[in-house]
Formats: C-alpha cells, structure tokens, sequence
C-alpha cells in the first residue's frame, strides 16, 4: 500500500494556496476602468507598442472633435471607434484571469481523461506489459469527476457569473447582432452546452468508477468474471469516449472561436490529451519506483511507455501539421484567420510548441537506451508537459485575451492551484488501494515483462 | 591448402541450443558461426556479439535524405525559378516551408530506409547469384547447428557438446 507522504501533501497544499492567491490577485487587477484602459494605451503609444497608431489616431480623433464641431459626423465616428477599441482592450484585460483558471484547469482534466482513454485502451487490447502500471493508472483518472466538472464550472461560470470571458456566443448581445452565430445557436446555447458536458462528465466517471471497482474486485476473485466485465466496458467505454471528446473538444474549446471550424480538432485535442497522460503516467511511475513502492516495475515498463511518448508526439505533430497545413496552403479567408491571429501574436508559443512538442521528443527518445534512463525520460516528459500547456494556451488564449497575453502571475498561478489539486487528488487515491493489481490474469505476464 | 578442422554440433530444439551455447561459452571454447532456421530471442546476447549500429546508420541516412529534400526544392522553387504559382509565396524556402514537408519526409523515410536495407545487404554480403553458405540443408528446416573451431581439442569438446544434448556430432576439414 502507498502512503501519501506528508511532505507531498504539504506542498500540494502549498501549490494549491499559492495558487490560490495569485488567481484572487489576477482577478482583482483585471477590472480596469475604461480611464485607465485609455491612459493604459496611452502610455503604451509612448513607448512604441503596437497600439501606437491606433492610440494616436484616437487622440487625435479628440482634437479633432474638439476645434471643428463642423465634421460632427466623421468625428464621432472616430470617437466611436476609439471608443470600441478601448472597450475592447478592456475585455480582453478582463479575461486574463478567466483564460488563464479555464487553460490550467483544462489541461489537468486532459492529463486525467488521456489516461483513462490509455487504461481503457490497455484492458481492451489486453496489452501483457502494462498491468503492473494499472494502479497508477487508476490513480491518475480519480482526477476527472472533480477536474472535468471544475472546467464546465468555469465555462458556464464565465458565462453566468462573469461578462462572457470566454465564450462570446455566450453573450446574447453579440449574438443578436452576428448572423453566422446565429445559425449556431442550435447548438451553442448554454443550457445545451451544461447538459452535453453533464452526459460527457457522467459517462467518463461512471467507467472509471466502475473499472476501478471491477479491477478492486479482482484481486480477490476466484474467477475472471471482473476481468471479463472490466474488458467488456472498456470497449463500450472507448466508443463513447471517440464520440464525447470530439464533441467536448468543439464545446470546450473550438467554441471560444465560434466562427472558425475544423473537421480534425477533436483528434488533434485528443494527440494532445493521450501524450500529456502518457507522460504523466511515466512521471508518477519514475516518482513511486525512486520512492520503492513499485518494485515490480522495471525499466522494460518505463522503455514501453516513454515509446508511447515518442510515438504519440509525433501523432500529435502530424496531426497539428495537417490542420496547419491545409489552411494555410489553401488559405480561406474564413478559416485562415485562426492562423494568422495566432502567427502574428502568438509566434513564440506558437512556434515554440512544436520545437518542445516534437523536435525535443524525436531527438531525446529516438535512441533506445535513453528510453531505460528515468532521468532522461524525467526531462523529456516535462518538456512535453509543458509543450502542451503551450499548446491548450495557444488554442484558447488568442480567442479571448488576443494580443493582450503574458505568461504572468494569472498564468502560472492558475497552473500551481490546478497541480497541486492534481497532486492531492491523484495522490490520495493511490492510497486506496495496493499498487499491483492481484488477479488480473495477465499480471505474470506483465511482471516478466522484457524488452 | 591450408586446412583447419571445425566441429558442427546438431541440435533439435532452440532451447537446448541456448543452455549449450551458454555451457560452450562458460568453457571458454570460440562459437565459430550458429546456423538456425529462424531467429532464436536472446541468441546473439548469449554468444556475446556486439550489439548492431545499423539504427545509428539509418538516422544518418535519413538526415541525409532531409539535406537532399531540402537544397533540391530550395534550388528549384526559390533560387532557380521563384515562379508565383497560385499565389504561394516563393520569396524564400521558410515561407514557403509548409508546401516542401510532405516531400522532406518522403524523402527522409526513402534515404534512411533503403540506403538502411542496402547497408544491411552489404554488411551480410547477400546479393541474387551469391553462393549459398549453408554448411547443412536441414538448417533451414528444423536443425540447429553450432561450428566451434578445433584446436587439438577434440575430445574434451565432443564430451561436452555431448552433455550439451547435440543430436550429431562431425569433425569437418574446412579449406580455406
């Protein structure tokens, strides 16, 4: 049995109070008013930013306005717009904190819903090398009841609570005056938008709940009943899962860009879920080994599973090549702009990605008996954990901060509530149960396992 | 001609011929060459032959083939003739770099693969017309076959390959 030990739990706590404040003090420094939005821009022009034409423009616009009441009209139009960009701005600065909580809080519920899409790809291949990883396995999915409820609370939180931070459709005022998402509305309304998530939420609990139970059951079992049980809901449980996450990740992501679509976003969200889990999955088994409570896994295990972190950063590349590549070589006004917003604000983070999403993984991995090395996987598997952060940033952020992004204090202390939530959560479930499955029938098998 | 004498120890069984292998080498006798109908796991770990190098030949070809892919489409679509072909933009190869990966990665997989396969031909010396070195039919059937050399040893290392469970044991003169 694993005990949690007291110094983890206490830095869990620790994240999870750092955290904490450094959301509450995102949150307090968002609400700008429109004056010191304005000075904000202001200043800003002075020192060269981006804004500066803009910000030029409008000031003159005062002027304007203010010597020659004759061109009443043009002038208010300019006023109008200076108006609607510091509006704007505003918006964007509110949403900092919101994006930030919702970028965090997703990608640990994605951390635990790959893993239980990988456990349940396990049981139903009745893979022989990876039951002595189950219990850890087991161990992680605990997150996704409390994670994936928590990113619905913030979704529709934003939406009630909040000034629509993050989903615009959201806001009936924008729809009421944008034809295309009115057409949608069919589908993104909010109470649909509660309701779909809801059956999302229960279907991948309810599996876990049960696989857990039916894999508990089996280490004291006389027969395979469990086992055969176990395998039977794997399978129906990968079914609804294709499904729920494709359509999660349009709801939960690809909405916040209510006027762009992609046909292969649900796939590329799952890449980016399945390789974020798998190297979670390396991580905490390299921990509880350096700590001996695996003594069964040996580092035949950790060569298959850092080949799985090899093989699925390259799926992910292809995958987000493939979207890339086809919009931009045929370049649609209409989907085009996903890319350009993000090429022309975005392109460190946006290029960065792929270099630690693919260049390192395909350079560190490659070789065989690195793959052995916990260290070196260690290393690896974070530049990949942090690569997807990037990549969840790089899909929401542009939508809702625009150009308006830093990764701050909002951002990284959104990260440290969500880990140390993780860690906690993830943690005391491994303490309820033994960390070697008993009697599934293929735990010998997995014990010898050589490569 | 100068002539040594080798003995071609038959076995049966890929499991007898592992523990022999493993006896033969812990009596400090040299394995000349094992001949075996099919791969048998662990064998080349128990003889104690160095592990192959052809995965680190493979990546340099493949990094070869990426250089290929990359200077040929850099002086064809940039330097030689930066044509406006649908509007795509030819200034330089990183604009138009999207256009140019499904060929780096064909062509990538193609170097390192068959440039692989043909180091791996002549490493083994294999090629159509080559003589067969197969030293007796049935191993390529369901006999295993162990070739330690001789050297005034005869006896000692019949008795042991006869512990060891081979099914036949030949002295051979082998010309050189």
């Amino acid at each position: 049995m694993y005990t949690f030990s007291n110094k983890l739990k206490t830095f869990s706590f620790i994240l999870m109070i750092l955290g904490a404040l450094g959301v509450g003090y995102g949150f307090m420094t968002s609400h700008k008013s429109f004056e010191e939005v304005e000075t904000l821009l202001a200043e800003e022009s002075h020192h060269g930013g981006g804004h500066a034409a803009e910000a030029s423009h409008g000031a003159a616009s005062h002027d304007a306005h203010a010597v020659d009441n004759g061109h009443g009209e043009e002038a208010h139009a300019e006023v109008d717009e200076h108006k609607e960009h510091i509006e704007h701005v505003q918006h964007q600065i509110a949403n900092r904190p919101w994006s930030a909580l919702y970028v965090a809080a997703f990608f640990f519920m994605m951390i635990g819903l790959g893993v239980l899409a990988f456990y349940a790809i396990q049981i139903a291949s009745q893979a022989g090398w990876s039951p002595v990883l189950f219990r850890v396995m087991e161990g992680i999915t605990a997150y996704v009841l409390p994670g994936a409820l928590i990113v619905l609370a913030i979704a529709v939180a934003s939406g009630t609570i909040g000034h629509y931070n993050l989903f615009v459709w959201m806001d009936p005022e924008v729809v009421a005056h944008d034809k295309l998402l009115q057409g949608k509305s069919g589908w993104l309304s909010l109470p649909w938008f509660t309701i779909r998530g809801l059956i999302f939420i229960a279907g991948w609990s309810l599996y876990r709940h049960f696989a857990r139970k039916f894999s508990i059951a089996q280490d004291t079992a006389e027969d395979q009943s469990n086992f055969k049980k176990s395998f039977r809901i794997a399978a129906a449980f990968l079914v609804f899962f294709i499904y729920s996450e494709s359509i999660m990740s349009w709801d939960w992501i690809m909405s916040v860009d209510p006027h762009w679509f992609s046909t292969l976003f649900g796939w590329y969200v799952f890449a980016s879920m399945f390789v974020s889990g798998i190297t979670v999955i390396a991580l905490i088994t390299i921990y509880l080994k350096s700590r001996n409570y695996l003594p069964f896994v040996n580092e035949n295990h950790l060569h298959d599973v850092a080949k799985f972190m090899f093989a699925f950063s390259i799926f992910w590349t292809y995958l987000w090549f493939s979207q890339f590549m086809l919009i931009w070589y045929s370049n649609i006004p209409e989907e085009v702009t996903y890319f350009i917003s993000r090429f022309n604000d975005y392109q460190l983070p946006f290029l960065g990605m792929v270099v630690m999403n693919f260049v390192f993984p395909i350079l560190l991995l490659m070789n065989a008996d690195y793959k052995r090395i916990p260290w070196f996987v260690v290393m690896a598997g974070l530049v990949i954990l942090f690569g997807h952060y990037i990549d969840i940033f790089n899909m929401i952020m542009p939508a809702t901060v625009g150009d308006r992004w830093f990764i701050g204090i909002p951002e990284i202390s959104s990260i440290l509530l969500f880990a140390g939530l993780f860690i906690f959560v993830v943690f005391t479930a491994l303490t309820k149960a033994p960390l070697l499955v008993k009697g599934y029938p293929f735990r010998k098998e997995s014990e010898d396992f050589h490569y | 001609m100068e002539t040594s004498k080798v003995i071609h120890a038959i076995y049966t069984d890929d499991d007898v011929l592992m523990s022999a292998v493993k006896k033969v080498k812990a009596e400090r006798y040299h394995i000349e060459e094992i001949y075996t109908p099919f791969p048998v796991h662990g064998l080349d770990k128990a003889m104690g032959l160095a592990p192959t190098r052809i995965a680190i030949a493979a990546f340099m070809y493949g990094l070869v083939g990426l250089t290929v892919a990359t200077v040929m489409m850099n002086f064809i679509m940039i330097e030689d003739w930066p044509q406006n072909i649908g509007g795509k933009p030819s200034f330089s190869y990183i604009e138009n770099m999207p256009a140019f990966v499904p060929i780096m990665f064909e062509l990538t997989v193609f170097f390192a693969a068959h440039l692989m396969v043909i180091t791996f031909y002549l490493r083994s010396r294999m090629w159509p017309f080559k003589e067969a070195e197969n030293p007796d039919p049935r191993t390529t059937d369901d006999h295993f076959l162990m070739e330690i050399a001789v050297d005034g040893n005869e006896e000692a290392l019949e008795n042991l390959l006869k512990d060891t469970g081979a099914v036949e044991i030949n002295l051979i003169d082998k010309a050189h």
